[in-house]
């Protein structure tokens, strides 16, 4: 029987083949089917590292309430390679099915669980092989139970911009497609309603160049690298729109220090990066505290060290970012947990790195970065979006400006050049006031104080708290940060009625220790646990650093796959088996 | 007037330096292009070169080693109102910065660079710089520098730099007037600077200069749009050498380029709901 949350119905589909075969188109359409259909789901990619062969895959759960977590059981398999099936074939339900054409694969022997479609012969038929893939989507549909008009209509808006010819060809493909699937139903139970309007589908990147917009980003520099890449490829598409610059930086050295750059200048800017790229960047991450310029940093994970598995996905980087830097100085980091967190942690990101003019670093992973769904963006209430700067022409003339004018707060007043009368003084080296070289003993502590102590202060005062769930009298409390959310709660949902409460942080620096250690008061004598994507159990050492919280263990993963439903139900069960643990 | 561009930092350079004739240079060019000091940004990085806009009344932005060029380029991105003047040394923009270098030029962004070139380090006190000649013994080369010179002229020649230029610390008056030009060039222009260095470097004195350099635009039909006039004049060493514009083209700037001529000066720009939903509306058409 399958564990997993309770469902009106669901199904769990995998397309799979070889870089090249057009797998994220197919499984983009099935989305946009879905959202069509008016149901819910959760998308996400297994690519290797190249850009012909090898095998990915597109996995999209359809149900009709929200889907957080990834299955590692499907329903359907659509093998548009042999490879395919032996890879796969073993995550199949009892009574799933693959969907293929035996006239390119031959299964060893006749099952009825394979769906023998002509994928090439009919997409031959239709003028090019390439069209193979929507024979498949069409059989899918049909098989499904999926209307031909709904995902017709889906068809037209991937292909219409192709030309005439190339769109009526794939109707035919989905059309043929269509008439074997329906001969061969899936009784998964879905029925369509009607799509909502206010949701759109969208993936982590994507809610991080919206959120980026939302609060006013004019400038984006950054390097190419997996999985952050498509960050800067989604604002470079808005660039055409809206004012907005987007340049391709010869390295991320460059990338910060324009950004920074742009920044002193009054632009909202940032740039984006994974864990080289940011190892790079952070001596510029020093010099954003050090100027005290408002810098916003996203590191899309991936494993590490050195290039590591350059397509998967990791939360090895947390002791980075937190520390990440020469001296001391104030910083936020934010873990997104899903999507739309990733939109409004990026709107927050902006608005305190201006406030506090310091950096501020958005923590994702490939993960997060490539998964897929329908979202409500933006919220309903507001967000802060206003820029932090003294008006035009504040100064009166001939005032000398002091950019680190010592203030209570720690925060000075920031001019942007050439809106005021007086110039803006910005310097590496320690500071006046005014922002020259100084090596003054006592200047140098009061600066110290201003640029670390007195803002970090301030930003622990309104450090998010971490989302919490049946915490009140749970028998056992999990720990997470960052794209882990779903699949904890989730499993540990699922658990009932064994309560396990579920802590998570989407905030981690500065640490929202006082948060934690009241959340904790109402389980008391729980063991609380981590549950982290990386070997070290990074997340535990920091509750413990900043807390004193001793965490019982931790449940860590680490082979570049994010935990999938199944897998952390067996890894906390032997958690609780190996540790005593009873219920 | 250039006293209207002198800030009252205290100046922390050694007595007799050539930093001193390029920090009066760039205040008689501030002065002929009779801009406000608040709409002047002066960028550097880290070396003696670098403190210079510290001595300078205008907006000032001394970041990190070796990344004064993406600064610039970012501050100007920023606004393209502002007048950026670059502030570096041989080591600083040449050694640190050296990929910043190269593609700042193929970037093209509308900024002066003024490049404090003494062959050698400063601020380290004497090690060798990527313009040390080949040979040229100090405390970390004792063997001498292995390695041949870096020659930034010819190297930004090759990158099709609209405007390369030589100038003198001994000469303030002809180097105000090259960074003048400079700022009016549209794009990236490059003024190498001779200077000596009169703690480090002990060949290439103000003497030894004065008895080589010669003023190109003084050599009868010097022309400066020709490419191949321009690699000979900067390859010239020893002897003589050249300064002023040795080449000058015109090629679109990053800022007529990427679309920025045409808008506002992007610091204008506020956030906008409306900017929002047609970038929603993008996504939407996207992905469905």
């Amino acid at each position: 029987m399958e564990k997993g949350p309770v469902m009106g119905f669901d199904v769990s589909i995998r397309i799979a083949g070889e870089a090249g075969q057009g797998i994220q188109t197919i499984g983009a359409l099935l989305c946009r089917i879905a959202r069509k259909s008016g149901w819910e789901f959760l998308a996400n990619q297994d690519y290797m590292s190249r850009v012909r062969g090898g095998n990915n895959s597109y996995t999209v759960i359809i149900g009709d309430r929200p889907v957080a977590s990834m299955h590692e059981r499907i329903d359907l398999l659509i093998a548009l390679d042999a490879e395919s099936i032996g890879l796969h074939q073993g995550a199949l339900k009892p009574l799933g099915r693959i969907i293929l054409d035996k006239e390119r694969i031959s299964p060893e022997k006749n099952d009825p669980l394979f769906v023998d479609v002509a994928f090439r012969k009919i997409a031959l038929g239709r003028g090019d092989a390439r069209f193979a893939g929507t024979v498949a989507l069409g059989a899918l549909s049909g098989m499904l139970g999926i209307g031909l008009e709904i995902a017709h209509s889906a068809v037209q808006e991937e292909f219409a911009s192709k030309g005439a010819a190339v769109f009526e060809a794939n109707s035919a493909c989905l059309r043929e497609g269509h008439d074997i699937g329906r001969g061969k139903p899936y009784d998964w139970g879905g029925v369509p309603s009607g799509p909502d309007p206010s949701k759109i589908i969208c993936d982590g990147n994507e809610a991080v160049a919206l959120g980026a917009v939302y609060a006013g980003c004019r400038f984006h520099s950054g390097y190419p690298m997996t999985p952050s890449t498509t960050i800067m490829e989604t604002l470079a598409a808005f660039s055409s729109e809206i004012p907005l610059i987007v340049e391709q930086a010869e390295d991320e050295i460059a990338a910060i220090n324009m950004a920074i750059g742009a920044s002193y200048t009054g632009l909202r800017a940032m740039t984006a990066t994974s864990g080289g790229g940011f190892a790079l960047m952070t001596e510029g991450i020093s010099l954003a505290a050090m100027l005290e310029t408002p810098l916003v940093i996203v590191n899309g994970q991936r494993p590490g060290p050195a290039t590591g598995l350059p397509t998967r996905t990791e939360q090895a980087d947390l002791d980075m970012v937190v520390h990440a830097g020469h001296g001391e100085f104030a910083r936020a980091v934010y873990a997104p947990g899903n999507i739309t967190e990733a939109f409004e942690l990026t709107i927050r990101a902006f608005d305190v790195a201006d406030r506090m003019q310091i950096p501020a670093i958005i923590l994702t992973d490939q993960y997060l970065a490539d998964m897929v769904a329908p979202v409500c963006l933006p919220p309903e209430k507001d967000l802060p979006r206003a820029r932090h700067v003294l008006p035009r022409g504040i100064s009166p003339d001939n005032a000398i400006y002091l950019r680190y004018k010592l203030t209570e707060t720690g925060i000075s007043p920031r001019a942007v050049p050439s809106w005021i009368s007086g110039v803006v003084y910005a310097d590496s080296d320690e500071h006046t006031e005014e922002g020259h070289i100084t090596e003054d003993g006592a200047l140098r502590t009061a600066m110290v104080e201003k640029r670390f102590l007195k803002k970090n202060a301030l930003l622990s005062a309104e450090a998010l708290p971490p989302r919490a769930k049946n915490v009140s009298g749970a028998q056992v409390v999990v720990c997470g940060f960052g794209s882990t959310l779903g699949v904890i709660e989730e499993v540990c949902e699922s658990m009932a009625p064994v309560k396990i409460g579920c802590i998570h942080f989407q905030q981690v620096w500065p640490f929202p220790a006082a948060d934690l250690a009241s959340l904790l008061k109402q389980a008391p004598g729980a063991p609380v646990i981590t549950v982290e994507n990386n070997a070290g159990g990074q997340l535990a050492k920091l509750i413990r650093r900043e807390t004193g919280i001793a965490i019982h263990g931790s449940v860590l993963k680490y082979d570049g796959r994010p935990f999938t439903f199944e897998d952390l139900s067996t890894r906390l069960g032997e958690y609780w088996r190996t540790h005593g643990i009873r219920f | 007037m250039e006293s209207g561009f002198k800030s009252g930092d205290p100046i922390a350079w050694c007595p007799g330096c050539g930093d001193f004739g390029i920090l009066a240079a760039v205040q008689k060019a501030l002065a002929k292009l009779g801009k406000p000091p608040s709409e002047v940004l002066m960028v550097s990085g880290i070396g003696q070169a670098a403190k210079l806009p510290h001595y300078v009344k205008a907006n000032c932005f001394n970041g990190l080693h070796g990344r004064a060029l993406p600064a610039a380029t970012g501050a100007k991105i920023a606004n393209r109102a502002l007048t950026v003047i670059v502030t570096t040394g041989d080591g600083d923009c040449y050694g640190e910065g050296g990929n910043h270098f190269i593609h700042a030029i193929r970037r093209n962004p509308d900024i002066t660079v003024v490049v404090h070139d003494n062959q050698v380090y400063g601020l380290t006190k004497g090690q060798a710089s990527p313009t040390s000649e080949k040979g040229r013994v100090t405390k970390v080369q004792p063997r001498g520098v292995a390695m041949e010179p870096f020659r930034p002229l010819e190297v930004a020649l090759a990158l099709g730099c609209g405007f390369v230029a030589r100038g003198f610390s001994g000469d303030a008056e002809r180097l105000a007037d090259l960074i003048v030009q400079g700022v009016g060039h549209r794009g990236f222009s490059l003024i190498d600077v001779l200077q000596p260095c009169v703690s480090f470097n002990k060949v290439n004195t103000h003497a030894w200069y004065k008895e080589r350099v010669y003023a190109v635009e003084e050599e009868a039909g010097y022309a400066p749009a020709d490419l191949a006039s321009a690699f000979v004049k900067a390859r010239e060493w020893g002897e003589r050498i050249a300064l002023g514009v040795l080449y000058r083209s015109d090629r679109p700037s990053y800022e007529e380029f990427s679309g920025l001529s045409g808008l506002s000066p992007l610091v204008d720009y506020e956030a906008d709901p409306a900017e929002f939903e047609k970038c929603l509306q993008k996504i939407r058409l996207k992905n469905g």
